[in-house]
């Protein structure tokens, strides 16, 4: 199964800065952590993590440094800041408003299905 | 492919393949050297574990790569993101996040050759001969900031042994003629002619250098055309800047009751003049391929405009059939005004698309060209019956034959121009014709600059 490219690009925010939370870490790595994460599902093209952890890092909610790697090269690593842990949560509390409400409504929807009505009826309290 | 590549070769081949990769990648400017750095070591992390699964060294590099993504969508979304990297590029092309280090080397070659034009043009006046004695400054100045240009194109350019020594030749013979020849010490009107035509005709040499040798191509010669208008607008704008740093250290010295004056008089000042063309050259160098030219955006600002007034003027004087009071300087005012209009026209050519069809702007232009010559037909009716009452002056043989020059090629760009209008020549004649006749500007320059003081006994 695959996502749509606009829920990709939504969630890969809070996505990352979750992936951060868990530890410091690079490019390559968090996108391992995602395809583990989501089984595959979310297919992100590797590439376009980059400019997304930039402009992460230019708005302050992760850190850049520069280390080298077990192979012998230069590696940028990135760390959560306090502002990145700030904007966490607060993406925390949006996506899982999303995520309850569409709950409520898919739940809704198989109790009508249920009860034999293909579509909610507008008169429901 | 081989089932069996010997290790080495194989190795050599990826890399060879990532160094390519890397190349392409570098080549949008919007992914830094730092981007590029951290896409790699993806790339490479990518090929290890593809490796590992059991593909080959290529057949692991197409995969990683595809899995990175194009190219072309990956500058495009860095565009958006560092978006302030196509504005910085402006300044140094190639320096990137690394600072110092990575700022480039065509860079710090022209800070050296600013630096050495600055020295250059102290050196006489620490050796004794001030900067108000005489005019061996103003006669000498284009000899202090000239070359310099021309050898950082020289430089840049890679130019061959033979051309080296041929512009170290002209500007060395020029250098010496100018100061050997015996002009007037009382005050000498072929020796202000010399002084303004010179950095004219020695301009061209500099051209030479621009076009890498390669000056007989048209299409090297109308660069050189652009790269001259954009290198006067950005050393207007460095003068500017220079004359707010002047009056800043003026002001903060005499807060401390120190006059800073004579000491920004002799130093600063003719430094910053011969080093800032030096500076300016590379500015236009480097920011060349980024944005729009400023000079055709001012020839379309202005071309309307000095159309509305030539054609007013010629109105006004029909209708109140007022003479024209050809006093002395009236001549010069009239050359004034060709220069305008040809510069005019020069920079509107040398933006215009040549495949483009005719459009509104070149009616303007047109226009423009055409009540110019008008105007300076009536001026030189009025002139031509008092010409020999004034007698032939240098001065007056020098506007006179500067009138003529611009009149001639103002009267076939405008035939010129006709023709592709009514759709019988292509654009690209015209543009041709202005390149072509840089030669004659060139010429005419330097017929002032060395024949005029012998013809007229250095008067």
């Amino acid at each position: 199964m695959s996502v749509n490219k606009d829920l990709v690009a939504a969630s890969s925010t809070p996505l990352v800065l979750a992936i951060l939370a868990e530890g410091d870490s690079y490019g390559y790595a968090i996108l391992q952590r995602v395809r583990e994460l989501s089984g595959g599902a979310l297919e992100w093209t590797d590439g376009m993590l980059y400019p997304v952890l930039h402009r992460l890092e230019r708005t302050g909610r992760i850190e850049a440094r520069w280390e080298k790697a077990a192979s012998g090269r230069r590696r940028k690593y990135y760390r959560l800041t306090d502002e990145g842990r700030a904007q966490l949560a607060d993406e925390q509390r949006q996506w899982r408003t999303v995520d309850a409400t569409l709950r409520r409504i898919w739940s809704d929807l198989a109790d009508g299905a249920a009860q034999g009505f293909v579509l909610p009826s507008p008169q429901r309290s | 492919m081989n089932a069996n590549p010997p290790e080495n070769i194989h190795a050599e081949s990826v890399e060879a393949l990532i160094g390519r990769w890397r190349a392409h990648l570098r080549r949008s400017r919007v992914i830094g050297q730092g981007d590029a750095d951290e896409l790699e070591d993806h790339l490479r992390e990518q090929l290890d574990v593809l490796g590992a699964a059991g593909l080959s060294g290529d057949e692991a590099f197409l995969v990683a790569v595809r899995r990175i993504g194009a190219i072309d969508a990956l500058t495009r979304e860095f565009a958006r993101e560092h978006s302030e990297r196509l504005w910085k590029q402006l300044v140094f092309a190639d320096d990137e996040d690394s600072g110092f280090a990575g700022a480039s080397r065509k860079t710090w070659g022209a800070l050296s050759l600013a630096v050495a034009a600055g020295v250059a043009i102290k050196l006489p006046d620490l050796l004794g001969i001030g900067f108000d004695e005489g005019t061996f400054y103003p006669r000498n100045l284009p000899f202090f900031v000239l070359p310099f240009v021309a050898v950082y194109f020289a430089w840049d350019r890679a130019l061959s042994r033979s051309a080296w020594i041929g512009l170290a030749a002209v500007f060395t013979v020029a250098a010496v003629t100018v100061n050997l020849f015996p002009f007037d010490p009382t005050g000498s009107d072929t020796e202000v002619l010399t002084i303004l035509h010179l950095p004219l005709a020695l301009w061209f040499a500099v051209g030479v250098a621009y076009a890498g040798g390669r000056w007989w191509g048209s299409d090297r010669r109308m660069d050189f055309v652009r790269f001259t208008g954009e290198l006067l607008i950005y050393y207007v704008l460095i003068g500017l800047g220079g004359g707010v740093l002047i009056a800043t250290t003026i002001g903060l010295f005499s807060a401390i009751g120190l006059d800073a004056e004579p000491w920004v008089e002799r130093w600063i000042l003719p430094c910053g003049v011969a080093g800032a063309a030096v500076v300016a050259t590379r500015l236009v160098e480097a920011k060349q391929s980024v944005v729009e030219n400023m000079a055709p955006v001012l020839t379309r600002v202005f071309s309307p405009m000095f159309a509305l007034l030539l054609l007013t003027f010629v109105g006004t004087k029909l209708w109140t059939g007022r003479g024209i009071d050809m006093e002395r300087e009236m001549l010069i005012a009239f050359d004034l005004l060709l220069v305008v209009v040809f510069g005019l026209l020069l920079y509107s050519v040398s933006a215009r698309d040549p495949e483009a069809p005719p459009g509104p702007f070149d009616w303007i232009q047109l226009t423009l060209v055409g009540a110019a010559l008008v105007v300076d037909l009536l001026a030189l009716g009025a002139m031509s019956s008092r010409i020999s009452d004034f007698g032939f002056t240098p001065n007056r043989v020098a506007a006179l034959g500067e009138n003529l020059v611009l009149l001639v090629n103002l009267a076939v760009s405008a035939t010129l121009y006709v023709g592709f209008l009514r759709g019988a020549a292509p654009f690209a004649r015209l543009a041709e014709w202005q390149t072509r006749y840089l030669y004659v500007l060139a010429g005419w320059a330097a017929v002032v600059a060395f024949v005029f003081p012998l013809v007229f006994g250095f008067a």
